[in-house]
């Protein structure tokens, strides 16, 4: 007998399924007993059963999933047969995994012979929990039911019940997501602050030599400044130069002068692209626009032209986000009040004009807005600078020149065999959440000025 | 309708013959009227009857939807301004216009009412726009409350000081007709007051169109009167004879509150 949870799982809906028509005919069968009407509908008194049928037991059933096997770990170290295991270390662990493969019959005989003692033990604790398991899902299942299947009278309100488990069931769905985030947040501090144990927070931030080695930490270089100044200049100051301008004549002509016909194309070829993966654009920009930037660097003399270039990393990621852009700027200028272009056309504007001193104005705190989320987007950017802007942490403003940035070290450092302690990895960590800072503060500053944006002409 | 009885010596604007299309339903019907310069001529009838419509067709705002089409002769001083040699920026220079909902661009004061003349070239210096924002400040009755603060926001004016503020801006291209559409129906009646008493101001300076849903605002701030009805033009004449002695029963009805 061993514990399939997917196979209970089942079983306890079949029991509420069986609960779910219980309850709705005992419901009935008082109903028209007593001569009465129901409060709620017959199916509510249904579905109160059910729920309350399956939802403990599918709770248990999470719970002892997770805990069961450390109790019969526990279990068979307790055992005679576990006295003569190494201690703690790999091969204990190895044997332990061993044997239990056997006891699941996932394996026909053992691999490590310390193992074969350890199988009858780990059957015998197996089967002993899962019974545990089973028999207090049961009991559970079935209590709950009845508690449920009691309560059905005429007057009782099973629709508010059930109505206030299924808000329950919605509210813990959005929290999944925050928690997530919160969860996320929490191992990133973790990790960070044992990084800056070993390197001091000010010699990340402000140090200017980045060149870390495996093996103890070596002063003087966790310097992040070349990274942030890498990312500053591929993610908001090359890939802007590109998204800005050509963003915002594209919302200018979808908005004031492209025929319905046109609109209707070209928006949804735009948001394709916003679709198109990074690795994509990644590619495109290693092995199509490097090469060629390189070349005309080297046809204009200049020096320390790389097939890495910030500038090709750059140029293509400020393509990629021309379509967010533009969608930001779109919506921006379409929300300013269709008065104020009148206003302007009935001074004898010229539709040029009204666009140049009148709607971009208006529209420019969205606009701005949308920037800085699509720079925030920009800097957290990573397969498109990985495979294009190279990785050598070199401070210059030459944009023919190799740069390397935040997200592209983050990628260096966690890839390939590492130790995971070593102040290397864990730099990893620090600068991610630097990173995680630097978008969040830029994000609460766009979605501040967007709405306060948006009040203005509500 | 008889053209006997109008006394409209010297039209500004004159339109024959117009019909207004949106799409293919018929807005405006064979509407024929002159407008008189120096006169405060006064559009009147139920909602949905076309007035606002064919006031938008006297300085081609109805360009601005795509579906509109207007046909039939609109003159401005006989030159048809239809006609392809007319130049639409030039025309709305000449004849101005304030919406219903006042709507100051989110602009200082001073820029909202420098706006026009800058893009018309009719300031060649900072000191000459200074000279025509206060002129057309004052000309607004507006002057004495922003004169300290005109480069504020010209959104955080009241309704109706931003209202007061659009008639300046439209004034300050100096304009020959000015066109109102229901310029005080999102206005307190203080507001309102104030609006009508700059309309009986600036009456024979130009020639003025009001669209108006108030027929007490209509007897009192115009000398001409024309009453739309399902986008015909029922009846045109002396404001004092359309609300005393209407030739019209449909005149009659609407100004007795029988319909609308």
């Amino acid at each position: 007998m061993t514990f399939n949870a997917a196979a209970l799982l089942l079983l306890i809906a079949g029991l509420a399924l069986i609960g779910w028509i219980a309850g709705r005919q005992r419901s009935n069968l008082l109903a028209g007993r007593a001569g009465t009407k129901l409060h709620s509908r017959p199916q509510y008194h249904g579905w109160y059963v059910a729920l309350w049928l399956f939802a403990p037991a599918a709770l248990f059933l999470a719970v002892w999933s997770s805990v069961s096997p450390g109790l019969i770990t526990n279990e068979v170290l307790a055992s005679e047969a576990a006295e003569s295991l190494p201690a703690f270390g790999f091969e204990r662990g190895a044997i332990l995994s061993d044997a239990r493969s056997v006891a699941q019959g996932k394996q026909d005989a053992v691999r490590l012979p310390a193992a074969a003692p350890l199988v009858e033990p780990y059957a015998a604790a197996a089967h002993k929990y899962a019974w545990i398991g089973i028999a207090a899902m049961l009991a559970l299942a079935l209590a709950g039911g009845l508690y449920a299947f009691t309560r059905i009278k005429p007057d009782f309100r099973a629709r508010t019940r059930v109505e206030r488990i299924v808000m329950a069931v919605l509210l813990l769905a959005s929290l999944v997501a925050i928690l997530t985030t919160f969860g996320i947040v929490l191992s990133l501090l973790f990790e960070s602050i044992r990084f800056f144990q070993l390197v001091s927070p000010m010699e990340l931030l402000f140090g200017t030599n980045w060149a870390p080695q495996s093996g103890a930490p070596v002063d003087d270089t966790f310097g992040g400044i070349p990274l942030f100044w890498g990312t500053v200049l591929i993610g908001a100051i090359i890939a802007m130069i590109v998204a800005i301008p050509i963003g915002m004549m594209t919302a200018v002509y979808l908005t004031q002068y492209a025929a319905p016909v046109v609109r209707r194309w070209v928006k949804p070829i735009l948001e394709i692209l916003a679709g198109v993966p990074t690795v994509v654009y990644g590619y495109f920009a290693a092995l199509t626009v490097a090469p060629a930037l390189r070349e005309f660097a080297v046809m204009l003399g200049i020096p320390n032209a790389s097939t890495e270039s910030a500038l090709a990393a750059g140029i293509v990621m400020g393509v990629m986000i021309i379509p967010f852009v533009s969608s930001m700027a779109d919506d921006s200028i379409n929300a300013v009040p269709q008065a104020m272009r009148d206003g302007s056309l009935a001074l004898g504007a010229t539709p040029n004009e009204t666009i140049r001193q009148v709607l971009i104005p208006a529209a420019l705190p969205g606009v701005m807005g949308g920037i800085l989320l699509a720079v925030s987007r920009a800097i957290g950017e990573t397969m498109i600078v990985v495979m294009a802007a190279g990785l050598s942490a070199n401070m210059t403003a030459n944009p023919f020149a190799s740069v390397t940035t935040v997200t592209a070290q983050i990628v260096k450092l966690l890839t390939g065999d590492q130790e995971f302690d070593s102040a290397k990895t864990l730099a990893a960590f620090a600068l991610g959440l630097v990173l995680f800072i630097v978008t969040l503060l830029l994000n609460i500053a766009a979605l501040r000025i967007v709405k306060k944006y948006r009040e203005a002409y509500e | 309708m008889t053209q006997d009885d109008l006394i409209i010596a010297d039209p500004k604007m004159r339109a024959q013959g117009v019909n207004v299309f949106y799409g293919d339903k018929q807005a405006i019907n064979d509407v024929s009227i002159d407008v008189g310069t120096d006169l405060v001529t006064a559009f009147i009838g139920p909602s949905g009857c076309g007035k606002s419509t064919f006031l938008r067709s006297l300085n081609r705002m109805n360009d601005t939807v795509a579906s509109a089409k207007v046909t039939g002769r609109i003159e401005l001083d006989g030159e048809d301004i239809y006609a392809p040699s007319m130049d639409v920026v030039q025309l709305r220079a000449r004849v101005g216009m304030v919406f219903q909902k006042p709507n100051p661009f989110p602009k200082s004061i001073y820029d909202n009412v420098g706006y026009g003349p800058r893009i018309h070239g009719l300031a060649p210096s900072k000191a000459d726009l200074d000279v025509i924002v206060e002129r057309a400040l004052v000309r607004a009755g507006l002057w004495d409350e922003v004169k300290d603060r005109l480069l504020e926001s010209g959104t955080a004016l009241s309704g109706g000081q931003q209202q007061r503020l659009c008639i300046a801006r439209a004034i300050a291209v100096d304009p020959e007709v000015i066109l109102m559409d229901e310029p005080c129906s999102a206005l307190d009646p203080i507001a309102t007051a104030k609006i009508e008493e700059l309309i009986h101001e600036l009456r024979g300076k130009y020639a003025i169109v009001i669209v108006t849903h108030n027929m007490q605002q209509a007897a009192r701030v115009s000398q001409r009167t024309a009453f739309f009805h399902l986008g015909t033009l029922v009846e045109y004449g002396k404001t004092t004879d359309i609300f005393t002695n209407p030739k019209q029963e449909r005149t009659k009805d609407y100004i007795t509150g029988r319909y609308g």
